[in-house]
């Protein structure tokens, strides 16, 4: 590995219970890029991002980040989990919301530093959010949460940044902000991203790299090299074809676009079950 | 009124158990899982009738099975933990162990109303201190567990990534809301545990979003819905569970229709 490797796996074996979710898999993903992590649902993308954080460690091969193995608990990853926690009641402020997160796992009653405060109102300021501070959390749209929770990642000045479906049931105008806003950060910080997504086109614009996964397999590299038919149909185990238009490249299997398919089925559970589905996001 | 001594009596000890069930009915609203809290006290009714065959008093019973369950349900996982069918499967079971048990120790029976809906009015002494005692394992142990459970509690997935230990702290506090509901069940029996436990707590989160102001107000108004209940019910002769459960569903709905209006002409 070079000096300026991230994350890195080589030969890595990641299983959630007996299942291998990802096999034997390699790659590196260098300082400062922008991945974007596409796939179909269970192909591991929640699954990655748990193994990075060392709260999954391989069941065969190596995982290291920042040239280490990953230690649960001791990470300094930000990190923004898919959005599977439903609280439509609760009326927390977006302050507090984030305090709880702060040395929250202390024992004890809960207390903020002025120094905490200074860094929530710091955060929410550089994601263009400090109104939410004090506006209750049941009162957000989706878009307000998932920047509150963007700003949260964003707390201690992480260098890696694992951001798992941050555009999930927000509209179009809402999902270009958040890579907007995740893009800019990212650049003037030097932070080196994972974002996982349903849709590659919203990402086609800012990402450097992406991150394919699925059927067990991985691969990595420039939109051009990986999104093609041959590396995409080993990837879903199915022929695939790839067609380019307009600035916009649309994978499809048999006539279907297979990405919309994949985004539309989550809805209507999202609807339905609020992600009771995917509890631990590694399962379908 | 106070110069009877049963009604003082009561008024500590609904005043105990009143403040106990705001604080962890707070916590049990926030984790959405007052269901769980309902059907401890179910299965308190078993413990509680239980005790009473093989006499031991029915405070020991109560506070033995709800401790048990509320342990065994945070070991389970959440999936099954969690799921309303197979909490209203166990409730269930429990109400009816608590009638078999009834039934073979029939000298018990009149005390199985009491047990049900309550009987504040016949608290002593030793009852007092036995509540009391409830009471401050409850508040000490939630006080030492509040940090990592609100952040459990909110965020799970992140919180899991940072080194909370999930597992125990949702045994923990469900321990903790099973030692609540016995004390709490003394005042308004097994069957209107929510009325101190989950009412005001609901209310206060529906009008205040602070961490801090929304727990002072639900053990304030739980203290005020129970207090308040045994004033009314000495003047009226009616019982204290009904007055407490009227004032408790009277707090919430006001405090949804405030809540409302203040929605509206923030959105107008």
């Amino acid at each position: 590995m070079t000096a300026n490797t991230v994350v890195e796996l080589d030969h890595a074996t990641i299983a959630v219970g007996h299942r291998a979710v990802l096999r034997d898999v390699g790659f590196a993903i260098q300082a400062g890029d922008f991945v974007g992590v596409l796939g179909p649902n269970g192909a591991g993308k929640t699954t990655l991002m748990r193994a990075i954080l060392g709260l999954l460690p391989p069941a065969a091969g190596t995982l290291r980040v920042f040239g280490k193995t990953p230690k649960f608990g001791t990470s300094t990853i930000g990190y923004l989990p898919q959005l599977r926690t439903v609280l439509p009641d609760l009326r927390v402020r977006g302050l507090d919301y984030i305090a709880s997160s702060l040395h929250g796992e202390r024992w004890g009653l809960p207390s903020l530093a002025a120094a905490d405060r200074h860094a929530i109102e710091e955060t929410l300021d550089a994601v263009g959010a400090s109104d939410l501070a004090r506006r209750p959390l049941s009162d957000m749209s989706g878009g307000e949460r998932q920047r509150l929770l963007l700003a949260q990642a964003l707390i201690g000045k992480p260098k890696l940044l694992l951001l798992d479906e941050p555009l999930i049931s927000l509209d179009a105008r809402h999902q270009e902000v958040v890579i907007d806003v995740v893009r800019r950060i990212a650049r003037q910080r030097g932070i080196t991203v994972l974002f996982s997504a349903h849709e590659l086109n919203q990402l086609l614009g800012a990402i450097d790299k992406v991150l394919y996964l699925g059927n067990g397999h991985a691969a990595l590299g420039t939109v051009d090299e990986v999104v093609t038919a041959p590396v995409l149909s080993r990837l879903y185990g199915t022929e695939i074809e790839v067609l380019r238009a307009g600035g916009h490249i649309f994978v499809m299997s048999r006539g279907r676009d297979v990405e919309r398919d994949a985004h539309q089925h989550d809805h209507d559970h999202d609807h339905g079950h609020g992600h009771a589905h995917d509890h631990h996001g590694h399962e379908h | 009124m106070f110069h009877y001594e049963f009604i003082t009596n009561a008024f500590i000890a609904a005043g105990i158990v009143a403040v106990v069930s705001g604080l962890t009915g707070y916590f049990l609203v926030m984790r959405g899982q007052t269901f769980a809290g309902h059907a401890l006290s179910h299965i308190g009714f078993a413990g509680a009738t239980g005790a009473g065959l093989i006499g031991l008093s029915p405070l020991a019973g109560l506070v033995g099975f709800t401790l048990i369950a509320g342990i065994a349900m945070g070991a389970m996982s959440d999936r099954i933990s969690n799921r309303d069918v197979a909490i209203g499967v166990v409730l269930a079971l429990a109400l009816g162990f608590g009638l078999l048990f009834l039934h073979y120790y029939t000298a018990f029976a009149t005390q199985a109303t009491a047990l049900l809906f309550g009987n504040v009015l016949a608290v002593d002494r030793d009852m007092i201190g036995a509540l009391a005692g409830l009471g401050a394992i409850t508040i000490v142990a939630l006080g030492a567990i509040m940090r990592p459970l609100i952040f459990a509690t909110l965020q799970p997935e992140l919180a899991e990534a940072k080194g909370v230990p999930m597992r125990f702290i949702s045994t923990a506090f469900l321990a903790i809301v099973a030692l609540a509901v016995a004390a709490c069940a003394q005042i308004v029996g097994v069957l209107m545990v929510f009325t101190l436990m989950v009412g005001p707590a609901a209310a206060a989160q529906r009008v205040t979003g602070g961490l801090w102001s929304g727990l002072a107000t639900a053990a304030l108004l739980a203290l005020a819905e129970a207090w308040l209940g045994i004033a009314i019910a000495f003047e009226t002769d009616w019982p204290v569970s009904f007055c407490i459960a009227v004032l408790s569903a009277v707090g919430y709905f006001a405090a949804l229709a405030l809540s409302r209006t203040r929605a509206s002409s923030s959105a107008a």
